[in-house]
């Protein structure tokens, strides 16, 4: 287990040195650049800036001079943000996404697995339709629907709320619910097809005949089983859950690290992209070797292999 | 058995959304911010985008100045009504009689926030760290009209002591300039004028160079009414008074929160939910609800900007003027304001805005679709016929695009020619328009400082923000003149002439002329349409319109 879980990690390193790679050239073949802006810069004073930036150099040095930072775990400065460093930025954002995503990501569970359960348990009766179809409806709407609905219901119309901002707990909520509420959709129909496979099993048979509570069948026996589907998805939703908030940020107005992932390419902000690219494609990869390492505590069958 | 467990977990569930329920009920109405901001006298202001910086000399933009406007003094500010340069740091000034030497007197015991005087060495010394090469200040080139300022910037000469710029004593500042700049002081107003504390800047790395780390809350210094207190990325910007400052005692606000918004859509809903006492903008398409439902919060001021399309001279099929012309007149400007913009924009027919510092261009294009067409025939082109077809080019925005439409469908009814449109993403645009790889382009200027300068200057020859391909030698001629001349009337003249030419030639199509639109809370007293936009905040104070309502009533029961 041990190995397999040094061996991934070790993996992740070709990955994120590709992604840099990419990303650094990439940025440099799209056109425009940091330094475009409608009111021209005089050439002479351009020449100086980018003498400052490096960007005078060849670009094989500026990537062998980018390269070497990365290593010492310098992501470099940004340009839009020009009096700070792109570490500094993605350390300020970070908490925030965490917050929003952890959040978020309670609303998920919170709500998706009992809708699931729910459905699974009374399959086919109206309950069962109106929790699928709830569902569907979350995963349907998308987020800049239900972002300025909920606005407008709970902070235009009963001002329970404010609209935007992210300086009270209050201001968490509206936000959690609207990135939560698409992922327990989804998280709601994974758990019950999975609930439901498993609860047609022998053993909840078994269970049953030798007199379990229905509780105890469902919560004790059938839902873990019936969770592995969510399990699985949960590493790359959690992934999407913190690097797909980039239209929830702009609704609500929170300074989280999603902005700056979209942002700093339409700035041609290279050394902001990359670092943020860089950051998802880590948080990626170790979301989804949790999620495998989940499955295996969690599934018998994949233990024994 | 089985259905009485299942309806326990039901009700459990609906305990559960009962008890959410009655926890969002219990957050019952918040105070808003507007609210406490207006017992306190914090202004909350929404501010577009994140500041590049909150340094003076390096920046570049309207957001980054609504910020510095609060954090710095120059030698002179600006009047609240009509932006007329008003003694600030300096009490009062000498002009000599050619118009070339500017003396300033400094205030008595004025101070930095950090509580050092402020002296002339200091403005001496920031416009050198301006004019430094290394710190590659954007604006540098606001400082080619003083006396040896161009060369000390291009390396021809290391002695600043060759720089216009002399401190006679620690109150007196002597500027010299290369000729009389007529609108020198109103220049002073940019910030890339505006004074830095050297020895802060020296504390916290380079003053020479980039990436200082001065302008950190808790490093700045500066000479404003305002200093900054909190500066978090994507969430707020803080400034609070400054004891410091000459005029305290009459500064009513205690603090100014700039709230960077991009989306105006958030920014609106912000605006409604009682956060906002200034947005930035309006969302198009609520204005037409704001004019209906709430006329008293919509704010439409004249702006000084142009909104144009840039034509591409150096493509064959714009060389000849007659079909730029026709091209200029066959646009319904009228109806482009009225019934696309609808943000009370001034239909452009000249390209300085009008009553830019008094002057407002005596020729002008005329909406006229039959000239237009006899125009176009005259070129070659009878009813559009064998005119290639050509792309209008502008980056990605809904108003952008609607104005494009509605011109594509001009020309197609007036001068029957096929125009396709071509949207792109904001710096693909800049570079495909700088390297003229475009046939028509749409196009802002905003002013830097009120003077017709600053608009007719955009299109000389060697200007990079040309990007037409255009050149006139007789234009650049009488622009080159007017800079030298101190006498209003006799430069105004010469301005005429060259904008007479300008639109004979027509290497741009003026389409509007800009207008600021906002939504501003009745609470926010002092805060009156200038045409730059700038509302120097030491003017502005907040009184709850009951509030303001209670004193009036108070007043008139007073004997």
């Amino acid at each position: 287990m041990l190995r397999l879980i040094a061996r991934r990690i070790l993996g992740t390193i070709p990955v994120l040195f590709v992604v840099a790679t990419i990303t650094f050239f990439m940025m440099k073949a799209v056109p425009g650049g940091p330094l475009d802006t409608e009111k021209n810069i005089p050439q002479e004073i351009k020449v100086q800036i980018e003498a400052f930036y490096g960007l005078d150099q060849p670009l094989w040095k500026q990537y062998a001079s980018y390269m070497g930072n990365l290593l010492r775990g310098d992501l470099g400065p940004s340009f839009k943000h020009a009096n700070r460093s792109v570490n500094e930025l993605i350390a300020a954002a970070l908490p925030v996404s965490l917050e929003l995503g952890g959040l978020a990501l309670c609303v998920a569970l919170l709500v998706g697995i009992p809708l699931g359960v729910v459905a699974a348990i009374r399959q086919n009766t109206w309950i069962d339709y109106l929790a699928s179809s709830s569902a569907m409806v979350g995963i349907c709407m998308p987020t800049f629907v239900m972002g300025p609905l909920l606005v407008l219901v709970f902070a235009l119309q009963f001002e329970l709320f404010n609209a935007s901002g992210w300086d009270f707990a209050r201001d968490r909520v509206l936000p959690a619910l609207t990135l939560g509420l698409v992922y327990a959709g989804y998280i709601a129909r994974l758990t019950r097809g999975g609930m439901l496979e498993v609860l047609n099993q022998d053993f909840i048979l078994t269970a049953r005949a030798k007199g379990a509570s229905e509780a105890r069948v469902v919560f004790r026996h059938a839902l873990q089983g019936g969770l592995l589907p969510v399990v699985s998805f949960l590493g790359p939703a959690i992934a999407g859950i913190l690097t797909g908030s980039f239209v929830i940020e702009t609704i609500f107005n929170i300074p989280g690290l999603g902005r700056h992932f979209v942002t700093s390419v339409f700035n041609r902000d290279a050394t902001l992209t990359i670092g943020t690219a860089l950051f998802y494609a880590a948080l990626i990869v170790v979301l989804n070797l949790a999620a495998d390492i989940a499955q295996v505590m969690l599934n018998p069958k994949q233990r024994v292999e | 058995m089985r259905y009485k467990t299942n309806r326990c977990s039901i009700r459990v569930l609906a305990c559960a959304a009962l008890a959410g329920l009655v926890l969002v009920a219990g957050c019952s109405k918040p105070p808003t911010r507007v609210s406490v901001g207006n017992q306190e006298q914090i202004l909350h202001k929404g501010n577009g985008s994140d500041p590049q910086e909150l340094d003076p000399h390096i920046v570049q933009g309207v957001t980054e100045h609504n910020i510095l406007q609060a954090l710095f003094e120059n030698l002179v500010t600006e009047d609240p009504t009509d932006l007329r340069p008003v003694p600030g740091q300096a009490e009062r000034w000498d002009i000599s009689p050619d118009g070339t030497v500017y003396t300033f007197y400094l205030r008595e015991g004025i101070r930095w926030s950090n509580g050092d005087p402020v002296t002339a060495h200091d403005f001496v010394h920031s416009y050198r760290r301006a004019l430094t090469p290394s710190l590659g200040s954007e604006y540098a080139y606001m400082y080619f009209v003083m006396q040896g300022a161009e060369d000390y910037f291009k390396g021809k000469t290391q002695d600043f002591s060759s720089v216009g710029a002399k401190a006679l004593d620690d109150r007196t500042l002597r500027i010299t300039l290369n000729g009389p700049v007529p609108y020198f002081l109103s220049l002073l107003n940019h910030y890339s004028w505006w004074p830095v504390h050297l020895p802060t800047l020296a504390r916290h790395g380079d003053p020479y160079r980039r990436n200082n780390r001065w302008t950190r809350p808790g490093n700045f210094v500066g000479n404003g009414p305002f200093v900054l207190a909190r500066w978090e990325v994507g969430h707020v910007i803080v400034a609070k008074k400054n004891p410091h400052y000459w005029n305290a005692a009459n500064v009513k606000l205690s603090e100014i929160h700039f709230h960077p918004i991009e989306s105006a859509d958030t920014e609106e809903r912000s605006f409604r939910s009682g956060q906002l006492h200034v947005t930035a903008a309006v969302p198009l398409s609520k204005i037409p609800a704001y004019r209906r439902d709430n006329p008293q919060l919509l704010h439409i001021d004249p702006y000084l900007g142009a909104y144009f399309y840039r034509i591409n001279t150096t493509r064959a099929q714009f060389r000849d003027k007659r079909v730029r012309q026709a091209l200029a007149m066959a646009i319904d400007r009228k109806t482009i304001v009225e019934n696309v913009t609808r943000g009370g924009q001034l239909p452009a027919y000249f390209f300085t805005p009008p009553d830019t510092a008094g002057y407002t261009s005596r020729a002008a294009i005329r909406y006229d679709p039959g000239g237009a067409r006899k125009l176009f025939a005259q070129a070659g082109y009878p009813g559009g016929k064998g005119f290639a077809p050509f792309e209008i080019l502008y980056n990605t925005s809904e108003g952008h695009k609607s104005i494009a439409e509605a011109i594509q469908q001009m020309w197609k009814k007036e001068l029957g020619i096929d125009v396709k449109m071509l949207n792109q993403e904001w710096k693909v645009y800049l570079d495909t328009e700088k390297s003229k790889d475009y046939d028509v382009s749409r196009a802002g200027w905003i002013g830097d400082y009120a003077d017709p300068s600053t608009f007719l200057e955009t299109f000389l020859a060697e200007s990079g923000n040309n990007r037409t391909g255009w050149a006139n030698a007789e234009y650049d001629r009488l622009l080159k003149e007017a800079a030298r001349l101190g006498d209003r009337q006799a430069r105004y003249e010469l301005f005429q002439k060259a904008e007479a030419i300008f639109l004979d030639e027509m290497p741009v199509i003026p389409i509007y002329h800009y207008t600021r639109v906002y939504l501003l809370d009745p609470s926010v007293r002092g805060w009156r349409p200038t045409i730059l936009d700038h509302h120097p905040y030491q003017h502005v104070w907040l009184e709850s319109p009951a509030a303001s309502l209670a004193r009036a009533s108070a007043a008139a029961q007073r004997p």
